[in-house]
């Protein structure tokens, strides 16, 4: 194996099923699980599909996530003016100890006792957008009245960001994540979030607050700049993800039965159902990109420093080295260990939050309306093909 | 079974809190690892094993010390 030369290839698109990835990936994770991979701007890489090397990777000090060093995957308008160092307090591009400094200020609001604190809040704010569904009656958008509002309401209460203000910044994120914007779009969205927390930093500099942003301030220790970049990262990881995996969670649920019956039988198996459908799912379908800052051997194949690495969250999800029988839903299965959440220092801050939102939203949906079901063909929900997090952008729903 | 924690290199995951929570917690002030048993009984090895695996920055060692649970 170590001795064949695969033909490089470009990043695997085009989805079989809205639940499974690229079937090429499989192949890929089978045959050659470190392959070269050719980047839109011309440099070649990698691309890793196998479980272990995939953790190896993300683990590993020698690959760096700072942004100057990466390309990106997928083709993009902003491929080349992205390229320089991460402006201050985006962590997610950086290594330690840039990204440690800015990681520690945040990780004591993330922990496991203080996110299961909002836990009655959460449930609040579920029954609220489940009693205005029921009231304005079927068939109605599960994105738009359940799936999107509580992360968006969760993240908001916590940072200390109106909730009023959030139609603004969810347009802004919706040209972010879009794969298909145009360089005047992303520019004038980036003008858009830059404008939205500069003003936010500074009505938190003006009023002192009880909030997440608010405490931050406080503290004294950031400026403006690194505030507002912070701010922005945290409320966009809020948004996009845990929306996606309500959406698409419930989409799969509907689509699988007899795993939503088990889920319903035992309530005591909703924590092993969120780590399934997170890694079932794996709606984080390009990347994570690293870059190779020495040769490092990794499955018998030679990175050499400089080189590009993107892991497949999808693929190492669906190891068959790694969980039996990895195609198959199974809400009863161990999936502890999936990779949806990343690994080595960059692992979601917020993961225990999402965890939250999960385990309290889907059983409280189910529970509200036992009758739920597809408003439309399965094959007639629009999908988030082109979109950097995976999901459903609609999910139509009666019951 | 001997377990023991390197706060510095801990990124305050929390997978160890979430997988064995008799064993480990996680500070107030920073949220990092905080060792609540070094020395933990039989019946939690399993967890603590779990939690060592999951840690995605390496701060948990667990080192069998060949006592009946270490198996």
């Amino acid at each position: 194996m170590a001795e064949s030369h695969p033909e490089a290839i470009t990043f695997p698109s085009g989805r079989p099923g809205p639940f499974d990835p690229p079937a090429s990936l499989g192949a890929l994770r089978e045959e050659c699980p470190v392959t070269p991979m050719v980047y839109p701007d011309g440099r070649t890489g990698w691309l890793v599909t196998g479980y272990a090397a995939v953790r190896s990777v993300l683990a590993d000090p020698r690959f760096s996530a700072r942004r100057e060093l990466l390309s990106v995957p997928v083709p993009s308008p902003l491929a080349q003016e992205m390229r320089r160092p991460a402006e201050p307090g985006m962590f997610i591009r950086m290594d330690p100890p840039d990204h440690t400094r800015y990681r520690r200020l945040l990780t004591a609001q993330f922990t496991v006792r203080r996110m299961r604190q909002l836990e009655p809040r959460v449930r609040e704010i579920t029954a609220e957008c489940l009693a205005a569904m029921e009231k304005a009656g079927p068939p109605q958008d599960l994105v738009r009245e359940f799936a999107l509002p509580i992360p968006s309401l969760v993240i908001c209460e916590l940072l200390g960001v109106p909730y009023a203000d959030r139609e603004e910044f969810q347009r802004a994120t919706a040209v972010l994540v879009n794969l298909e914007a145009t360089a005047d779009d992303l520019h004038a969205a980036i003008a858009r979030v830059g404008v939205f927390f500069t003003e936010l930093i500074a009505r938190k500099r003006a009023e002192p607050a009880d909030d997440l942003l608010g405490g931050l301030v406080e503290s004294g220790e950031l400026t403006d700049e690194e505030l507002a970049n912070i701010g922005f990262l945290l409320l966009a990881a809020g948004h996009e993800t845990t929306a996606n995996m309500l959406g698409l969670g419930t989409f799969a649920l509907l689509q699988n039965p007899e795993q939503l019956a088990a889920l319903r039988a035992d309530p005591a198996l909703a924590d092993n159902a969120v780590e399934e459908l997170l890694r079932y799912l794996s709606i984080i379908h390009i990347g994570p990109v690293r870059a190779a800052l020495a040769d490092v051997e990794l499955e018998g194949r030679l990175i050499r420093a400089g080189d590009v690495v993107t892991v497949s969250v999808p693929a190492a999800n669906r190891d068959p080295a790694r969980f039996t029988d990895p195609e198959r839903l199974d809400v009863t299965r161990d999936a502890t260990g999936h990779v949806t959440f990343g690994h080595g220092v960059h692992q979601c801050l917020g993961q225990q939050l999402a965890r939250v939102e999960m385990r309290i939203a889907l059983p409280m949906l189910f529970d509200r309306f036992p009758g739920l079901r597809l408003a439309v063909p399965a094959a007639e929900v629009p999908m988030r093909d082109t979109m950097s997090i995976y999901g459903v952008r609609a999910l139509p729903i009666s019951w | 079974m001997k377990v023991t924690v390197d706060a510095s290199v801990c990124i305050g995951a929390g997978m160890c809190a979430l997988t064995a929570p008799a064993v480990f917690d996680q500070d107030e002030d920073d949220g990092t690892v905080v060792l609540l048993d070094g020395t933990p009984p039989p019946g939690l090895h399993a967890a603590v094993r779990q939690a060592g695996r999951l840690c995605p920055s390496g701060a948990i060692t667990v080192l069998d010390t060949g006592d009946p649970g270490d198996r």
